[in-house]
């Protein structure tokens, strides 16, 4: 047994958008900045773009109004129009952790000529303890989770934005 | 916050072993520390702090204390991660619908 065999549920979504797959693909992973939400970055500044290279290895990152970069992680897996496989690499303290790899599977299903079910899972968040010391400082902190959370649900109920 | 207690109860290698030990079944804690390299007291501090943040519940079975995981402690884990992602998803599917809106305006 390792360390890593802690096995909360992974998070399972799932979305039906009337598009194909290869669209739905596109829209995901070529233009995540049009949809990823804009208070939902670790920068310090204003966030300007969020970023996902097409390509294994690819960073996943995000720039700031000021020209300051951080990443968030990096392509694991590139198959359009069907598959896309991210590292999710911020830990519990709101920090990259360039070991820290918890996986985020999108798969991109057609379910007719102009419907796709997009299935996307989280998984190994166990992992995310490993790095967790000053978890509760984070979370607590006018920054950590709730209130970057309550920011989020802000701008999604306010709807897409500009 | 349940979530934060259970990561850091979790950040500590020695009581993640602890954590696993019991994934097998209920166990009570000199089981565990057979197994593991450390003294039964610290297995028994390392499961006090694990019932501290709601992962492991402790139940008494005549002179034994029987610890086992607690599942509500790893959904809380999970709480904010799928919210997080309902939301998400929610703006990427809102713009695919306008991306594809925008295509069939311009055909």
């Amino acid at each position: 047994m390792t360390a890593q065999s802690i096995t909360p549920a992974p998070v399972r979504k799932t979305v039906r958008v009337n598009a194909n797959a290869a669209r739905a693909f596109d829209v995901f992973a070529n233009n995540i900045n049009r949809w990823w939400p804009s208070s939902h970055t670790i920068l310090k500044a204003p966030l300007k773009e969020t970023v996902i290279e097409p390509f294994v290895k690819g960073r996943w990152y995000q720039i700031g109004e000021d020209g300051s970069q951080c990443d968030t992680g990096h392509v694991m897996a590139w198959e359009p129009p069907h598959r896309l496989l991210l590292a999710w690499q911020i830990n519990a303290d709101w920090q990259f952790d360039p070991n820290l790899i918890t996986e985020v599977e999108v798969k991109f299903i057609a379910e007719g000529e102009r419907t796709t079910r997009v299935e996307l899972e989280h998984r190994h968040l166990e992992r995310m303890g490993a790095k967790a010391d000053v978890a509760r400082a984070s979370v607590d902190s006018p920054n950590g989770w709730g209130a970057i959370l309550e920011a989020y649900r802000q701008v999604a109920e306010a709807g897409r934005g500009t | 916050m349940a979530y934060a207690n259970a990561l850091a109860a979790l950040a500590d290698p020695t009581r993640r072993r602890v954590f696993e030990e019991l994934r097998a079944g209920p166990k009570p804690v000199g089981e565990i520390a057979r197994v593991l390299p450390v003294s039964r007291p610290a297995v028994s501090q390392h499961l006090k702090v694990l019932k501290g943040a709601g992962l492991v519940r402790e139940e008494q079975q005549g002179t034994r204390h029987v610890y086992s995981i607690d599942p509500k402690g790893l959904g809380a884990i999970r709480r904010w991660l799928d919210q997080f992602w309902d939301e998400a998803l929610t703006r990427f599917a809102a713009e695919v619908e306008r991306d594809a809106k925008e295509e069939s305006d311009e055909s």
